[in-house]
């Protein structure tokens, strides 16, 4: 193996962080060279991702056992910080880099400059999220949960105005208690155990005294609390449709991807903490079971709460951190690939939709929606209702007006799961997966599941054809004008799906082989840890 | 000195608690900083308390663990208490950008009525 190719795993935080600099240094005024830097970096996370892919599926001479070791400044594994890159954090990796660049992209054809730093800010919260998937101690986590939580106070922010800043005030409290708590879980996990790093920690954790070992589950717990916030998971989940559905879109877009960290967080850290038959509470379990399936409920009745899109789109977001935890939470392993299939559709999918809403309520305003609501519920007739039935019939759709309604539907399809796109095949292959586990997991969690599951799918569909309605037969609209740069990473984003779903095996295979690399918790401690440990505290 | 320490962690994070529950938007930025003070001396609790142990490893008094004190925890204080304080920063911008949009210093940007 080339030796060049064991530095791949720093550049997915190393690039984004030095792009992110300079481009904070430079002035606003070379608009050029900042657009075209700013796409470069991206495009090549996105290639050190697929790189990274390959190596960790053992193509291109990749590493034994498919997990990859970076130990920074070469300090060895329980006293440096490691970089550890496994199949899972690949494909975390590759859905980043996809997601940032259709939302880059989609940027710069006009909410880049509705404010300062756009790009910049953009690139450090791709760092956070990166470190976020490759770090392999405890501290570090939170160093980059902290990078991207930064970044995102920021990009929440981005086009001010009064709503945003009280959305984003709550966000920020929010996630800034919610970050004290993992300080305080962390220093109680490195009290107990006297390590940070992942790896080390079931080492640790199995030697622990009972008195230890109660706070220690303490620590997990709260832990556990953090990663749920993040997830937003039921009932710590108020913050986000405010925050998520007035962002602009972009940023709404690659936040479809930031409550899929905390499911990350919450996957990686259970799976290495139930070594050795210990897992706390809310990293799996009937308890994480529940709560995921409160938060697809929740989100269910949000949905038909919604009076905008955007809004819609958030609590979308929710039902599918609630189907994932779910999932999670189910006894048994089956479920995790079909899960990460669904988990990577969904973020595609609402990605694309965060985008393609603002594009279809261009040129609308509040008050036709607040008129349409208030028709719909007076039972008043609406303006145009048939006064003349005719003067439609055989006018051509505007080219836009098509693009707009096949993306919609679409994305109504991946998202509420509807045959024939990825979303159908992810969630069949979670109900699937749910019934293949029956003798070891209670009847009730699998009924409970598949009820869930189906009728989360049947509110999405109603939900989302009633706005629909409402947005694309609006007959006194005029038809939104959109750019090449606004329509192409949409596009783009649901021709991945489409790809997805035409050819599910190879990715099923991979994200199978993902499952199995996870939960081989010994092959994980075995590379970053390399001499073997004994277990004194 | 156990005593003193856990009081003092306690206090500032029960008045911490109590003002982020507050409806002023000043009352949460300072009930943030307790609580950030309270989650940094705890972190520095967990390193074991010792009196008059240094971090550091001397050169004349060779490696034996058990006369320095655990570094880790106060490493992990000092990257907690920068980002602590840079969030916080940032937090007061939002503050007083909230505070000029909306006219008021309610947390929701509007006042309650029956106030």
């Amino acid at each position: 193996m080339n030796p060049w190719l064991n530095h791949l795993p720093i550049l997915p935080v190393l690039l984004p962080m030095l792009t992110g600099t300079v481009l904070l240094l430079s002035s606003d005024s070379r608009h050029g060279p900042r657009t075209a830097l700013a796409l470069f970096a991206t495009l090549a996370q996105l290639v050190v991702a697929l790189a990274l892919l390959a190596l960790t599926d053992g193509q291109l001479d990749g590493w034994p056992g498919g997990v990859g070791l970076y130990a920074l400044g070469n300090w060895a594994a329980p006293f440096g910080i490691v970089l550890v890159v496994d199949r899972l954090a690949a494909v975390m990796l590759t859905l980043t880099a996809t997601l940032g660049l259709a939302a880059l992209v989609y940027s710069l054809a006009r909410w880049e400059k509705a404010g300062v730093h756009f790009l910049p800010l953009f690139q450090f919260l791709l760092m956070g999220l990166n470190g976020t998937f490759l770090t392999g101690d405890l501290f570090n986590l939170f160093v980059f949960f902290e990078v991207m939580l930064a970044a995102s106070y920021g990009l929440v922010l981005h086009g001010s105005g009064g709503p945003r800043v009280n959305a984003g005030l709550h966000y920020i409290v929010v996630n800034l208690v919610a970050s004290l708590l993992f300080l305080v879980a962390a220093a109680l996990i490195y009290g107990m155990t006297g390590t940070l790093n992942l790896a080390e920690l079931p080492v640790r954790v199995a030697s622990l005294t009972a008195g230890d070992r109660q706070l220690f589950d303490l620590g997990a717990a709260l832990l556990g609390i953090v990663f749920l916030t993040k997830a937003g998971a039921w009932p710590l989940n108020f913050w986000l449709p405010a925050a998520y559905g007035i962002a602009v879109p972009p940023v709404g877009a690659i936040f479809a991807i930031l409550t899929k960290v905390g499911v990350y967080a919450l996957l990686r850290i259970s799976v290495l903490l139930q070594d050795g038959g210990v897992a706390p509470a809310p990293f799996g379990g009937d308890w994480l079971f529940y709560c995921g399936l409160a938060t697809l409920g929740v989100g269910t009745l949000g949905l038909f709460s919604a009076q905008k899109l955007s809004k819609l789109a958030a609590f979308l977001v929710i039902v599918s951190s609630g189907t994932l935890l779910t999932a999670f939470g189910f006894t048994g392993t089956l479920l995790t690939g079909p899960a990460l299939y669904y988990l990577i559709s969904s973020v595609l999918g609402s990605g694309a939709f965060f985008m393609l809403v603002e594009m279809a309520e261009r040129n609308r305003t509040q008050v036709a929606d607040l008129l349409a609501i208030s028709f719909e519920a007076f039972g008043v007739e609406s303006r145009h209702d048939s006064e003349h039935p005719d003067a439609m019939v055989g006018v051509a759709i505007p080219a836009a007006m098509a693009f707009l309604g096949l993306s919609f539907v679409s994305c109504g399809l991946l998202l509420t799961g509807l045959p024939p796109l990825s979303g159908f095949v992810g969630k069949f292959a979670l109900l699937g997966a749910s019934l293949d586990s029956l003798p070891n997991a209670p009847v009730l969690h699998v009924g409970l599941f598949i009820g869930a599951l189906l009728l989360s799918g049947l509110a999405g569909i109603v939900a989302l054809s009633r706005l629909g309605i409402r947005v694309f037969w609006d007959v006194a609209r005029p038809t939104p004008h959109l750019q090449w740069l606004e329509a192409g990473p949409v596009a783009a984003l649901l021709l991945i799906c489409v790809w997805l779903a035409a050819n599910p095996e190879p990715a099923m295979a991979y994200l199978a082989s993902t499952s199995d690399s996870l939960y081989d918790v010994n092959a994980y401690v075995r590379t970053v840890l390399p001499i073997p440990q004994t277990s004194t505290p | 000195m156990e005593l003193i320490l856990s009081l003092a962690i306690g206090i500032m994070a029960g008045s911490g608690i109590y003002l982020i529950l507050r409806p002023r938007t000043f009352q949460v930025i300072i009930g943030l900083s307790l609580l950030s003070y309270a989650v940094n001396l705890f972190i520095f609790g967990m390193g074991r308390l010792r009196v008059g142990a240094p971090p550091i490893i001397n050169p004349v008094l060779g490696s034996n663990p058990a006369l320095y004190t655990d570094p880790v925890p106060q490493a992990l204080v000092l990257t907690a208490i920068v980002i602590g304080f840079a969030t916080t920063a940032l937090f007061l911008v939002v503050l007083l950008a909230s505070r000029g949009l909306s006219g008021t210093d309610h947390v929701d940007g509007v006042e309650p009525d029956n106030e």
